[in-house]
């Protein structure tokens, strides 16, 4: 018997030596271990024909070769399964540089980005959005503005006009006369849209984008305005950024402010974007002028107000690096692509 | 405006820097665009005297001079200049000089010789005839006066340093036009008193004959008129101090009465003009308007044609300016002219502004008036060039002025209101003192009572009208760092943010940027040509479109009914870059008119377009599009409709039909209408009426539980005739078994061979669901299909295959 152990160990490990897959250990673990067709269950039967006094000994024996061969199996397995695992990882390696896949998604326009934002913005400070109408007539255009009939604004240098009575806004100013003629004190409102002007070069287009606010009610005042923008440019361009007032001249704000920001490039050290002055002009504003409150029926010795206008495509210009207002208009897909909200 | 620091120190005591002159002019409202240097960096340039001069032993065309340069000692200067002798007093640029041109001199050889420094001329000091006679041309500038100091700084001596300030004035402060204007801001806010200059002067008693007959026959357009005569003139050179101030700012010299009529209009911001007595027939001025087609020629010697919308100065016979404007030819002021009639006067500002851009002439003097002149500065002007007359001995001021006015006098404004008014604008509280410090220093008048304060404002200030005004006033010059940030405090809270449109607006756009769209924004209006190319039926509506009566070009002069054109011009460019695939879209307003021509406010609809171009994009890439707005917003299109436009393919194109309403089309852009943009590719378009759609728009999907059961699919391949459509089969798919069948999804289409000419084989998915009482058993779908299959081939004689 001891014999019969040692031929089938040696067997044993002579055939395993030669395995490489499971499968095939799987069949040798049929044929040596598993059932009762296997030669080491198939020696238990073989214990029934010893004597007596030897079974214990030979039963020992056998399950001891039952164990070592168990044992060895399993080591023999654990091998190939990491050899396996190994040689689907290595077949299965992809050269990671190729192109990435992902669905190709468009993009806002950067003057809406800027929209989006600056709507944002002011929603939380209790603004509404309206469109108005784009082509106007003199009264909410200019007259009702307080921009007499001689100012040169009106004139058809300046101005597209359909005819004597009809003219494409030049500003989205006119809105402010349309909320004020509809709207019952107080409120504030943004007024975004498109704007016309007979100017044509890189900084100019003859069609562009502004957006007006305008906040009425009691006791409004230029403090009140300087607070607003503040919270205006901090949001929009940094945390640090400051406004400055100027005075300016428009005919329906009285005070009239120019409002710069301090640069956000060089934080108002001065460099090339700001012109070495620290300071980039954004936008113009001021007190609303008691005129366009009686010109819309608001009476200007209980409310007052303040209007500020911004120029929505020279903000996404600044804010995005572009020197030539065309690239927003031309529709160059390089150039769009580039424009992610 | 041009302001040259020099002059502005003849009426304020500047004790500022350049630098901080700005930067307190640009606090109070002026903002100075440069400030250009004069002679700034000349140094080292002196005066010297020429002692001795030798030939150069190696140089024909070089002298030796020895010069006497004060404390820089007795030096060798070698020049090629012929013009210097012994005794001359030149400027000599020592070593280490630098000239005006920013050049540097150093002590050198020239053949051989050492020289120690440079003779100057008028260019390389930076200075013409207009700054000292003799300093024009290119030869050595030799110093007039003998008695000059030597080894002094010519910079000095000539006091060339000065920095001439280019402010920009804003729309309502036309007194600013002028050096005297902004002097008088410069003394409010640096609080230093005003020097007027001097307005004197003795008028002589004329002859009955020297009267002249003013007539104003249109007052609206000139409102004021003063004519002044002035006799025995002799025409001259002016002093330099005149013509360099009149050069600093950009006007050339030419006689002592010109010069004085453009030193007042630099001085005081008032236009005047200068005729010939002689010119004048009948002595007599006649404002007017011009008759259509009448001509004048002016100074510059060029024939205008005007018309009625014009104003001219005529004598007793014919136009001799045009008003405002300038002179004409025929009455200028020549060498030999004895006396002239000095004008004065006010044109209507929006006149003079459209006069001069419809003739395409603008003058220092047009523009002055464009921006707007007070009655006050007109009558001081007058005053301001007799004096100068005097003081120049350009001629003697006789008695004979002509003040014609047409309106009633000028009247300054009065502003009658509190404190807290002007506080209240303000949002802070500036102390009583200081308010009325400041506007005194404004020269308002103030009277003040309690709150109540009463201010009358000087008289060239005619912007000022209320309250509002005084606190804008007061705010520049007390400085707008005191403005402390508040946020509304008084302010009620409003409601604020989007409304459910302009949300759904942002969501439309997102839904589409998902699907690779890239948003445009195009211009409003296009050319005529761009409509055409649709090439529209007469009775096609797109056709009545508003045209604008002044565009910039033609190519942006029609309103437009369509976005396509806008976008197909897109994509021309694009592809003509090499972008040779795409997706855009575009929303934004339409514009249709209520009738034609325009008489009421146009109606704005905002169109929705799309244009996908470029290798596997085609009908149905846009009609994903509309699957994913019906997705989305809870709207159903029917989209089986052939559309009939005239710019898309008949056999690729199709209604958006919503609710039974046509709202728009969609479909492959005809080859003609492609043509038109230069394109050769394929190019497939969508148009809708965005308002009606998100009209549309209802709350897009609630929760369905999920089935209970799980779904069963079957695929079904089907044999057709090759005219039956795919809707068509879809349909009854889905009328077969009405609640069984969840989806029914098209996979395959197969035209060849295998199934022989005339059909076609259309693989579907078809999903069933189970009414929610038990599963679906392979028996219950076997039934399904077969209802399927019998109603096709019933129905539509298609057959599985």
């Amino acid at each position: 018997m001891e014999e019969k152990i040692q031929e089938i160990k040696g067997k044993i490990a002579l055939e395993l030596a030669d395995v490489k897959t499971s499968g095939e250990l799987f069949q040798l673990k049929a044929k040596y271990i598993l059932g009762k067709a296997g030669i080491i269950p198939g020696l238990m039967k073989e214990l029934g024909k010893a004597a007596k006094e030897d079974r214990p000994k030979l039963g020992m024996v056998i399950n001891s070769l039952k164990e070592w061969a168990t044992d060895y199996f399993a080591k023999k397995e654990a091998e190939i399964i990491e050899a396996e695992k190994n040689y689907r990882y290595k077949k299965e390696t992809i050269d990671i540089t190729m192109p990435a896949k992902a669905l190709k998604q468009g993009t806002l326009h950067p003057v809406s980005i800027v929209k989006a934002e600056l709507i944002d913005i002011f929603a939380g400070m209790g603004f509404k959005v309206l469109e108005t109408r784009e082509i106007e007539d003199d009264f909410h255009n200019f007259t009702a503005l307080n921009t007499p009939k001689e100012h040169p604004a009106r004139d058809k240098q300046d101005t597209f006009y359909i005819n004597d009575d009809f003219m494409l806004r030049t500003h989205t100013s006119p809105g402010q006369i349309r909320s004020l003629t509809t709207m019952k004190p107080p409120f504030k409102v943004l007024i975004p849209g498109r704007v016309y002007r007979a100017d044509d070069d890189a900084t100019h287009s003859p069609m562009f984008h502004q957006m007006e606010g305008l906040v009425i009610d009691e006791k409004i005042t230029l403090c009140d305005l300087q607070g607003m923008l503040d919270v205006l440019v901090k949001k929009m361009f940094s945390e640090e950024a400051k406004t400055r007032f100027r005075p300016s001249f428009f005919p329906f704000t009285e005070p009239s402010v120019e409002v710069d920001v301090s640069c956000f490039e060089c934080s108002g050290k001065g460099c090339k974007l700001c012109k070495g002055t620290g300071w980039i002009e954004i936008l113009g504003g001021g007190i609303v002028n008691r005129k366009v409150l009686e010109n819309c029926g608001v009476d200007p010795d209980k409310y007052t107000g303040f209007a500020f206008g911004l120029g929505l495509d020279r903000i996404a210009m600044l804010k995005n690096g572009v020197n030539n207002i065309h690239v927003l208009y031309e529709g160059d897909l390089r150039a769009l692509e580039q424009f992610k909200g | 405006m041009l302001a040259p620091l020099s002059w502005l120190k003849e009426y304020v005591d500047i004790d500022v820097t350049p630098e901080e002159l700005e930067k307190k002019l640009f606090d109070c409202g002026f903002e100075v665009e440069q400030i250009i240097p004069y002679g700034d960096k000349i140094d080292k340039v002196v005066t010297c005297k020429i002692k001795e001069i030798t030939q150069h032993p190696n140089a024909e065309r070089l002298r030796i001079c020895q010069v006497d340069a004060g404390k820089y000692g007795v030096l060798q200067i070698i020049t090629n200049a012929t013009n210097v002798s012994v005794g001359d007093i030149v400027p000599v640029a020592v070593d280490g000089a630098t000239l005006a041109t920013g050049d540097r001199i150093f002590n050198g050889k020239l053949r051989g010789e050492p020289s120690y420094g440079m003779f100057c001329g008028g260019e390389e000091i930076g200075i013409d005839d207009n700054f000292y006679d003799g300093a024009s041309g290119d030869s050595v500038l030799i110093f007039n006066e003998k008695d000059l100091p030597l080894g002094e700084e010519v910079r000095d001596l000539l006091a060339l340093k000065d920095y001439v300030f280019d402010i920009s004035v804003l729309a309502n402060r036309p007194d600013c036009q002028s050096v005297l204007g902004i002097a008088r801001e410069i003394a409010a806010t640096l609080k230093k008193p005003l020097k007027e200059p001097s307005y004197e002067y003795t008028a002589k008693k004329a002859t009955a004959a020297d009267a002249v007959k003013v007539t104003v026959k249109d007052g609206e357009l000139c409102p004021r008129y003063i004519a002044h005569f002035v006799d025995d003139v002799k025409i001259e050179k002016s002093p330099k101090w005149m013509t360099r101030r009149l050069k600093m700012c950009g006007i050339n010299s030419i006689s002592n009465i010109v010069d004085i009529t453009n030193y007042v209009l630099l001085e005081l911001g008032q236009p005047m003009h200068a005729f010939d007595e002689d010119d004048l027939e009948k002595r007599e001025i006649i404002v007017r308007r011009a008759e259509n087609g009448e001509k004048i020629v002016t100074l510059d010697e060029k024939e205008l044609t005007l018309n009625n919308d014009n104003l001219v100065i005529c004598d007793g016979v014919k136009p001799v300016a045009l008003a405002g404007i300038m002179g004409g030819l025929n009455s200028e002021i020549k060498e030999t002219t004895e006396g002239v009639v000095f004008e004065c006067a006010k044109f209507k500002r929006d006149n003079v502004r459209r006069s001069a851009r419809m003739l395409g002439k603008s003058s220092d003097s047009s523009k002055r008036f464009e921006k707007g002149v007070d009655e006050y500065t007109t009558e001081r002007a007058m005053k301001r060039a007799l004096h100068l007359v005097e003081e120049l001995g350009a001629g003697v001021p006789t008695d004979v002025h002509v003040d014609v006015s047409a309106g009633k006098e000028q009247e300054n404004k009065t502003v009658k209101t509190t404190f807290s008014k002007i506080n209240g604008v303000l949002g802070i509280e500036v102390p009583k003192g200081t308010v009325i410090d400041i506007l005194k220093r404004l020269n308002f008048g103030v009277e003040t009572s309690g709150d109540e304060i009463t201010t009358v404002a000087p008289p060239y200030r005619e912007d000022v009208e209320g309250y509002p005004d005084l606190a804008e006033e007061v705010i520049r010059m007390y400085g707008y760092e005191h403005v402390v940030p508040t946020l509304l405090q008084d302010a009620k809270i409003t409601a604020g943010g989007y409304t459910k449109e302009q949300k759904d607006e942002l969501k439309v756009k997102k839904v589409l940027i998902e699907q690779g769209y890239n948003e445009v924004m195009t211009y409003s209006f296009y050319s005529k040509k761009d409509v055409a190319a649709l090439h529209l039926g007469d009775g096609d509506e797109e056709g009545k479109v508003i045209v604008i009566e002044n565009p910039i070009s033609d190519n942006y002069e029609v309103m437009r009914r369509t976005l396509i054109p806008s976008l197909l011009g897109v994509v021309s460019r694009n592809v003509k870059k090499g972008n040779y695939a795409g997706r855009i879209f575009e929303i934004a307003k339409t514009y249709i008119p209520r009738s034609l021509p325009v008489s009421d406010f146009p109606e704005e609809r905002k169109h929705l377009c799309i244009a996908v171009f470029g290798d596997g994009e085609d009908f149905f890439t846009v009609k994903g599009a509309l699957k994913v707005i019906e997705d989305n917003f809870g709207v159903k299109f029917n989209l089986g409709v052939r559309a009939e436009k005239t710019y898309l393919h008949p056999g690729a194109s199709a209604k958006i039909i919503l609710g039974g309403e046509e709202i728009g089309c969609f479909g492959q852009v005809t080859y003609e209408t492609c043509a038109e943009f230069d394109l050769e590719c394929k190019v497939f378009v969508l148009e809708l009426d965005y308002d009606s759609l998100q009209a549309a728009f209802t709350v897009p999907f609630k929760f369905e539980p999920l089935p209970k059961f799980p779904e069963v699919k079957r695929d079904l391949a089907l044999i057709a005739d090759e005219k039956i459509t795919c809707g068509e089969i879809e349909e009854v798919i889905r009328s077969a078994c009405k609640q069984s069948v969840k989806n029914v999804e098209l996979f395959d289409v197969y035209v060849g061979d295998q199934i022989g000419a005339g059909k076609k084989s259309m693989a579907f998915t078809v999903t069933f669901s189970s009414d929610g009482t038990k599963p679906l058993e392979a028996e219950d779908v076997d039934g399904f299909v077969k209802r399927i299959l019998g109603s096709l081939k019933h129905r539509l004689n298609v057959e599985l295959r």
